[in-house]
């Protein structure tokens, strides 16, 4: 469940650049790119604080 | 009624350890600090200073080379300076310097400190509002702009403010969180507003971004009335517009926690994704801004994200506002909590949560963050100086440290005379020679070093 978690959030997380670089190489719309960076805003948030700020997920800092 | 309750006790429950040192279960390592600094320093001051750079007329050889060599410098003062400091004395700043300086001179320091965090945190809350504005359709600030002109305006600041205040109410391990989640998202929020606009100034292939940046981005060529930057206002300002936390020592209370002097490295993700890759990403959406709009006065953070890559840009500038308000809020609760221990960190917060909100309805705030980022710096750095004598040079001279404890007394000359001839060294430097308020930190410093070292010695002999 965790594993599927972190990858819903980098998912999101790749949503937010990859659409970019699209439009950049003129292979997407800028529409269509700020739609699909909301939906990664949304999954990014709605996922990561459950696994980021857990205090187990920093092995002592090191 | 309970619930009241439940939510006083948890206030009441925050506890920062304001007045002691870090235990050392409650030390944190790299991984905490790295997610603080990024997200601390890639904040609303970015999707300012970098359209700032533009308007000053910075070059874009000259941006480059100028801030990556300051940005160097910010993070070896970072490390060598506050955090060997930090780690060695595991206390806040304001602690310290009570030991040092004598609870008048903190009292006064404080309070100076205070204010200059609620003018940043401000300014950080009006970034936050002009994205907030949007779908209200608010008149967005001008850069002529100096006093609130409208009542949308005023609303949607003080709407900010109050969510900006409540989370810092709950200490910085909310903070902290926050600061986390949202800092890598946050990055690529930056950089995919730059890509995304970049064929729109004309850029088709990587190949072609640096004519375009030297021809259209940073053309080396002011805005009207604005005055030219070149190479050493750059270095100078990356270096320095974190003077207040590195060399002025602020950074003590949040270094304190660090488990060994090295995690002051860590300020490196904050100053090359924040102070480097923001900074250069904000220039890049105001140039394509000033084209469009024909050289428009029009100063707004939110609707030029919005413009680049729609929401999420809007919602990337409110919480960039964000991370950067709630460490500032939570700085100014510390820096007026010493004043009186006894007072609750909360209701101190919510003071100056409200006092950061009303300064914020001041549009100068943001159309000066350069000028205001540089005195607030150079206003705090004498300090630095003195407790970085205090704790490495003055019992090596056969002088007393902690002068303040060690006699009792309530205020340290030596430390007062310091902060007052240093600024009043600098302000000559300025109204005399002419010199920018951005080169004045480093003579600045070495004065402060030299007074302290001989009013120490003189009044120590007395």
């Amino acid at each position: 469940m965790k594993l599927l978690i972190k990858i819903i959030s980098f998912l999101g997380l790749g949503l937010n650049i990859i659409p970019a670089i699209l439009v950049f190489g003129t292979y997407m719309s800028a529409d269509t790119c700020k739609l699909l960076m909301l939906i990664g805003t949304v999954l990014w948030f709605g996922t990561a604080p459950s696994w980021m700020n857990k205090k187990d997920a920093d092995p002592a800092g090191e | 009624m309970e619930n009241r309750k439940s939510l006083v006790a948890r206030l009441n429950a925050v506890n920062e350890y304001e007045q002691q040192a870090i235990p050392n279960n409650k030390l944190k390592g790299w991984r905490s600090f790295l997610g603080t600094y990024a997200g601390e320093h890639t904040a609303g001051t970015e999707f300012v200073i970098g359209p700032l750079f533009v308007a000053h007329g910075a070059s874009a050889i000259d941006l480059v080379t100028g801030l990556i060599l300051g940005n160097i410098l910010a993070v070896l003062s970072w490390a060598f300076l506050t955090a060997k400091i930090a780690v060695k004395t595991r206390v806040t700043l304001y602690f310290l310097l009570e030991k040092i300086a004598g609870k008048k001179f903190t009292l006064i320091y404080n309070l100076v400190n205070a204010g200059l965090f609620c003018f940043l945190a401000g300014s950080m809350i009006a970034v936050a509002a002009t994205a907030v504005g949007i779908p209200f359709d608010m008149t967005m600030p001008q850069l002529t702009d100096i006093y609130p002109n409208n009542v949308g305006w005023v609303t949607t600041v003080f709407a900010v403010g109050a969510v900006t205040t409540v989370i810092a109410m709950f200490g910085f391990d909310q903070v902290s969180k926050f600061a986390m989640v949202a800092a890598p998202w946050m990055i690529m929020v930056f950089i995919a507003a730059a890509l995304a606009v970049l064929p729109r100034l004309g850029v088709t292939e990587v190949g072609s971004f640096w004519s375009v940046a030297e021809s259209t981005i940073w053309t080396g060529t002011p805005l009207e009335g604005q005055s030219k930057f070149g190479f050493w206002h750059i270095l100078f300002f990356a270096w320095f517009c974190n003077m207040a936390m590195h060399i002025g020592m602020a950074d003590l209370s949040l270094l304190r926690y660090a488990k060994k002097w090295q995690v002051g490295f860590s300020s490196a993700t904050g100053v090359f994704l924040g102070h480097f890759i923001a900074w250069i990403a904000s220039g890049i959406l105001y140039s394509l801004f000033l084209i469009e709009s024909e050289g428009s006065l029009t100063f707004a953070p939110g609707p030029i994200a919005y413009s680049a890559v729609g929401v999420a840009g809007a919602i990337c500038v409110v919480i960039a506002g964000w991370t950067t308000a709630n460490p500032t809020l939570y700085r100014a609760g510390l820096a007026i909590q010493s004043i009186n221990p006894k007072w609750k960190t909360w209701k101190v917060t919510l003071f100056v949560g409200l006092f950061t909100t009303i300064a914020a309805c001041f549009p100068a705030l943001v159309m000066m963050l350069l000028e205001f980022v540089a005195l607030y710096g150079l206003i705090l750095m004498p300090v630095g100086a003195v407790i970085f004598i205090d704790v490495y040079l003055l019992e090596k001279i056969g002088l007393q440290s902690n002068y303040a404890e060690a006699r009792g007394t309530s205020l340290n000359w030596s430390v007062a005379l310091t902060w007052l001839i240093t600024l009043a060294f600098c302000l000559l430097l300025n109204l005399v020679m002419g010199i920018e308020i951005f080169f004045l930190g480093l003579p600045g410093w070495f004065v402060a070093v030299l007074v302290y070292v001989v009013t120490a010695k003189i009044i120590q002999k007395k």
